[in-house]
């Protein structure tokens, strides 16, 4: 897969709209907008974003690299794929 | 104010008449329910021994029923600590086995089944657990991994995947609903109340099964931060060794403490902290009473308020979705 950024931060939202039901698809989400605050993500949706994230890019995430500054924000996830894949 | 902090804060002024309050307390809403006592789970644990002895108070003894439902994976001293507590409330106790119901409805096997597609060594004579990672040691996201011990003593240690980790749960949420379930069976063939023993902790972090330790008529300690549980449990006579014995999840084949499985810290300072938060004190006077920095109690606090929004779904009752009920 492409490391495109346009692409990964699109299929980001798109997940994140599919799978926590936000209320406007997604995109009243800012990038930066910490998505445990915004009581997007609780400990299950993490479960649900590392698997997203391993099957749908091929990116393993080791326990290290489960931290908020890699996952807890659409920008921050993007970023987090993109160095993964590049 | 950091003075004015400290365990303190959580000392019930007087024991004695906190017991008599919640003694009336549980007359009253029993009777409402026109039912002539109480039953209730023993696990050996504080929360379920003071239960038992606040319940010998308000019913008397002759109107309470202990029941003991120690499965396959429980700790070996569940028994006799539960017989206990019993016996100093002077309460009957019915036992009843739950390993062949659990083996019946497949809790085990499908619980050992989502253990193997992690370890695929996985299998008979194994032991395990599941533990989550310290609040306070990092800020990464909580996630469970699985803890298991092969029959030689090697110790194997996997993250859990999502599919997993629901189906562990899943099949292990058998063991609290399964006792739920007795708990009825004998309190409507007695036509008493159940009563839960959930202390504030867990009732407020939502630290039970929904429709298993989470469903009872009553709940008569819910209020009571767990250090209060422990001043009631000396007053009311609970015995030492069930006083002593380290707060345990007993639900894994391999001891779990509730730290490694729910809290972000032992019990007296995850008190502290939901108090703290309640009240609106601040992490900096809060981490200079427990010997944490504020970063850390922030994480604490992080923590409490994600536990509060997971467990809205655990206490809420069925909804109506059309009619005058139904939310709008």
């Amino acid at each position: 897969m492409a490391a495109d950024v346009a692409t990964i931060d699109k299929d980001v939202r798109q997940f994140l709209a599919d799978n926590f039901i936000l209320d406007d698809g997604g995109a009243g989400l800012g990038a930066d907008d910490s998505l445990t605050q915004a009581g997007v993500l609780d400990s299950m949706g993490v479960l649900e974003l590392i698997m997203f994230i391993e099957q749908h890019f091929g990116v393993s995430i080791p326990d290290e690299d489960t931290l908020p500054e890699n996952l807890d924000s659409v920008s921050r996830i993007v970023g987090y794929v993109s160095r993964r894949l590049g | 104010m950091s003075e004015a902090f400290g365990p303190q804060v959580l000392k019930l002024a007087d024991p004695e008449a906190s017991i008599e309050e919640i003694a009336a307390g549980m007359r009253r809403e029993v009777r409402a329910f026109r039912r002539k006592g109480g039953v209730l789970g023993l696990s050996g644990g504080i929360d379920s021994s003071v239960v038992a002895a606040l319940a010998a108070r308000a019913f008397g003894p002759g109107n309470v029923l202990g029941v003991l439902m120690p499965e396959a994976d429980s700790s070996p001293d569940t028994l006799m600590l539960s017989r206990l507590a019993a016996k100093s409330s002077g309460i009957e106790t019915v036992l009843e086995e739950i390993t062949p119901i659990l083996e019946a409805v497949g809790c085990y096997r499908r619980r050992d089944e989502a253990f193997a597609r992690v370890i695929p060594d996985y299998g008979p004579g194994w032991k395990a657990k599941i533990v989550l990672p310290s609040v306070v040691d990092s800020d990464a996201f909580r996630i469970f991994s699985v803890v298991a011990q092969a029959p030689d003593g090697k110790v194997v240690k996997e993250r859990l995947p999502l599919e997993e980790y629901l189906q562990v749960v899943a099949a292990t949420n058998f063991k609290q609903r399964t006792r739920k379930m007795l708990e009825y069976y004998h309190a409507d063939r007695l036509n008493f109340a159940v009563l839960g023993t959930p202390n504030r902790l867990e009732y407020d972090q939502g630290f039970f099964v929904k429709n298993g330790d989470g469903a009872a008529d009553i709940k008569p300690i819910a209020h009571l931060y767990k250090s209060q549980v422990y001043q009631l449990a000396e007053a009311l006579g609970v015995p030492a060794e069930i006083r002593s014995r380290p707060p345990t999840t007993d639900t894994y084949s391999m001891p779990q403490s509730q730290e490694e499985f729910y809290f972000s810290l032992p019990y007296d300072e995850m008190d502290l902290c939901l108090y703290a938060v309640d009240h609106g004190i601040g992490a900096d006077v809060v981490a200079g009473s427990l010997g944490l920095s504020s970063e850390q109690v922030e994480r604490v606090f992080q923590d409490i308020a994600g536990k509060r929004r997971m467990s809205q779904y655990l206490h809420a009752a069925p909804r109506l979705v059309v009619g005058d009920e139904a939310g709008g």
